[in-house]
């Protein structure tokens, strides 16, 4: 097991370094200049290759990745172009916010996702099932941001329930966690619905029944932990999603989170910055696979004689 | 006689039909089948693939899946108790048309005159089924002490742990070490995992046993020790059993008597001597010519000609006619009746009447 983690752990070095080449590269062709961006619009030619000299950016692009890279391996990301301040310090001021978010909307969308997925299909093709796929199909095709327009609309401005924007007080993580929960919420369902659909078709569920069991009894001891391997999957790959930072719903919400910083950051053409968010996005998202992985081994005894 | 008029047949299954509604057609898999299985006796249930034996099992536990099954008619009575009956008359044709609602799932025109609370309760203690495929009839993700101590757990007031204590009994019972317990199927043998299955059947000692292919899945070897371990816990917890089978070997080897299955009604019921040596319907004669003769190994094999009709379409004649050496044109156009041998041989064909049926030479 030990080994397993561990094992997994070092395949993330080359993934680290194949994102890291990709990002520097793509921002490097990008239009537009930091040093430029920095300066603003009256900066004179000169004033700009002073300072691209002073940044290191007259160098050869290959060469500026080696310096980062030959920093990253001193676990230094390096100070952002906009503000100065050390890239790290930066993010870590913005990634409990975005823990924050994650967690709530996960909560909130595995609570409303597995009921509503089990529901419909043990009531496969009945209005229940019908009901709820329409309402998860809503959830999967609505643009969040209209969502999340819409929830400002109604109980910020005219209810006046919650706050429009900001981090102040709990009261104001509610609107973000449910609109990015919500989307969330409907392909956990729909994924929930399909494989428990397909389990209590298996031959050992009608087993389950000829002991004598209820239908609860037979749907929650025998199918649910046969039918969560998908949602585990969904719910790992939506949970890595949101910590590398909500783009559309932290701008909304202007909620101070990694992916607000990312955007700014691309805008300012502020390489250190995209690449530490980067970075932080790709960690998160392999520890959380890994997890996954994992808790495979928890439910399925057959997965957890493979972790060798 | 008198004894058997005292304790009721352990099952009765009268006038059976089953079918399942699907979107574009309807298959009859079960039209108008009885059978009836005494006290303590093994009743071998004879047939082709998708003759309808399983779903005859099905029906008794009240397992049919539905939708798409329904059980349009039938009674059930198990230990002389009514399990399911058919509406009659105005009842009928008000409640039958129920199909659907809830309080009605599994039926149409049949009833089940216990709650789905009792059939619960049934289940596992009164009767249990052991099923076909021991590969796919255990939970993956269960140990194997638990999967066998729920159903005890269920059926009696017993602790977890003497629960588990009496699952590894029953392991012990079926020959698997009760420290094995603590694993999980896909850790055991198909063997074993029969075996498993078998205990999990077995672990209320119900009065009525219904093994659908308990052997189909294993190989010839482990299917003898599987046999004789279920002769015996049959034997010492005086089961009654339904063998659902379509090898006549095991028919021979373990059944009191036989009824041959085909197209969803019995063609044929006897005691094992009736069926073997005084083979009446052309279609048993024909499962046994499909057998190799060890002594004459020369001779051909000779199987049966053609496949079972078409289960969706209704037939109105013997729906073996067209793979039938005998037919004549009666058979096309009317329904063969049942005419008796003895007290409990009888037969369901044309070639038949009480006149010449003692003499059994129409074959």
């Amino acid at each position: 097991m030990a080994r397993y983690i561990i094992k997994r752990i070092l395949y993330l070095i080359p993934v680290l370094i194949g994102v890291t080449l990709l990002v520097f590269f793509i921002m490097h062709l990008a239009p537009g200049n930091a040093a430029q961006i920095i300066l603003g619009e009256n900066a004179t030619p000169d004033q700009i290759a002073a300072l691209e000299k002073e940044m290191g950016l007259d160098q050869p692009v290959i060469v500026q990745y080696l310096r980062y890279l030959g920093g990253l391996l001193h676990g230094n990301l390096g100070n952002s172009y906009a503000t100065g301040t050390s890239v790290t310090t930066e993010i870590m001021a913005r990634f409990p916010y975005t823990v924050r978010l994650t967690f709530v909307a996960a909560v909130f969308s595995i609570i409303l996702a597995l009921p509503l997925g089990i529901i419909a299909a043990v009531r496969q093709n009945t209005w229940v099932d019908s009901a709820s796929m329409v309402f998860s199909l809503i959830g999967v095709s609505m643009p969040i941001f209209w969502l999340a327009l819409m929830l400002i609309l109604v109980f910020s401005l005219k209810l006046g329930w919650f706050p429009v924007y900001g981090a102040d007080s709990w009261k104001s993580i509610i609107l973000p966690a449910v609109s990015l929960g919500f989307m969330n919420m409907a392909s956990i369902a729909r994924t929930t619905r399909s494989s428990m659909v397909e389990t209590i078709r298996q031959d050992y569920i009608r087993t389950a029944y000829s002991k004598g069991l209820n239908e609860r009894e037979v749907i929650m001891k025998h199918a649910f932990p046969n039918g969560m391997l998908p949602t585990i999957t969904v719910i790992g790959l939506e949970i890595g999603q949101m910590l590398g930072g909500s783009v559309l719903t932290e701008t909304v919400f202007a909620w101070p989170g990694v992916g607000r910083l990312l955007i700014q950051s691309i805008n300012g053409r502020d390489t250190p910055t995209v690449m530490g968010c980067i970075i932080l996005m790709t960690i998160s998202f392999a520890l959380v696979n890994l997890i996954v992985d994992l808790l495979y081994g928890v439910f399925d005894p057959r997965v957890r004689t493979m972790y060798r | 006689m008198e004894n058997i008029d005292r304790t009721p047949p352990a099952l009765e299954i009268e006038d059976l039909f089953v079918e399942f509604r699907g979107r574009n057609s309807t298959v009859y898999a079960v039209n108008g089948l009885n059978l009836k299985i005494e006290k303590g006796q093994t009743l071998g249930l004879v047939g082709e693939t998708g003759a309808g034996k399983t779903t005859t099992g099905l029906a008794v536990l009240g397992l049919i899946a539905s939708p798409p099954g329904v059980v349009t008619q039938g009674n059930i009575r198990l230990g002389g108790r009514d399990i399911l009956k058919s509406l009659e008359g105005e009842e009928r044709e008000r409640l039958g048309t129920l199909w659907g609602k809830k309080k009605y799932r599994h039926v149409y025109g049949s009833r089940f005159c216990v709650s789905e609370g009792e059939l619960q309760k049934m289940r596992g203690e009164k009767v249990s089924m052991i099923f076909q495929d021991p590969m796919t009839s255990l939970n993956p993700v269960i140990t194997v002490e638990k999967q066998i101590a729920e159903v005890i757990e269920k059926h009696s007031k017993i602790s977890h742990a003497d629960a588990i204590g009496k699952a590894r009994d029953m392991l012990e019972t079926v020959g698997i070490p009760r420290n094995r317990g603590s694993e999980y199927p896909h850790q055991f043998s198909g063997g074993m995992k029969q075996r498993v299955v078998i205990a999990i059947a077995l672990a209320c000692s119900p009065d009525l046993l219904i093994a659908d292919e308990p052997t189909t899945a294993l190989d010839v070897t482990i299917q003898a020790q599987v046999l004789d371990m279920m002769k015996k816990l049959k034997e010492k917890n005086h089961t009654s059993m339904l063998m659902i089978t379509h090898d006549l070997g095991i028919v021979a080897e373990i059944c009191d008597c036989v009824s041959v299955i085909y197209a969803g009604r019995i063609v044929e019921h006897g005691t094992l001597e009736d069926v073997f040596d005084h083979t009446l319907h052309p279609y048993t004669k024909g499962l046994f010519d499909s057998l190799p003769d060890l002594e004459n190994r020369d001779t051909r094999l000779k199987p049966i000609r053609g496949l079972m009709p078409d289960p969706s379409i209704r037939y109105e004649g013997c729906p073996f006619a067209d793979r039938c050496d005998y037919a004549s044109d009666i058979c096309r156009k009317e329904p063969p009746r049942e005419v008796h041998r003895t007290d409990e041989h009888v037969v369901a064909c044309h070639l038949y009447n009480e006149d010449n049926i003692a003499e059994g030479g129409a074959l």
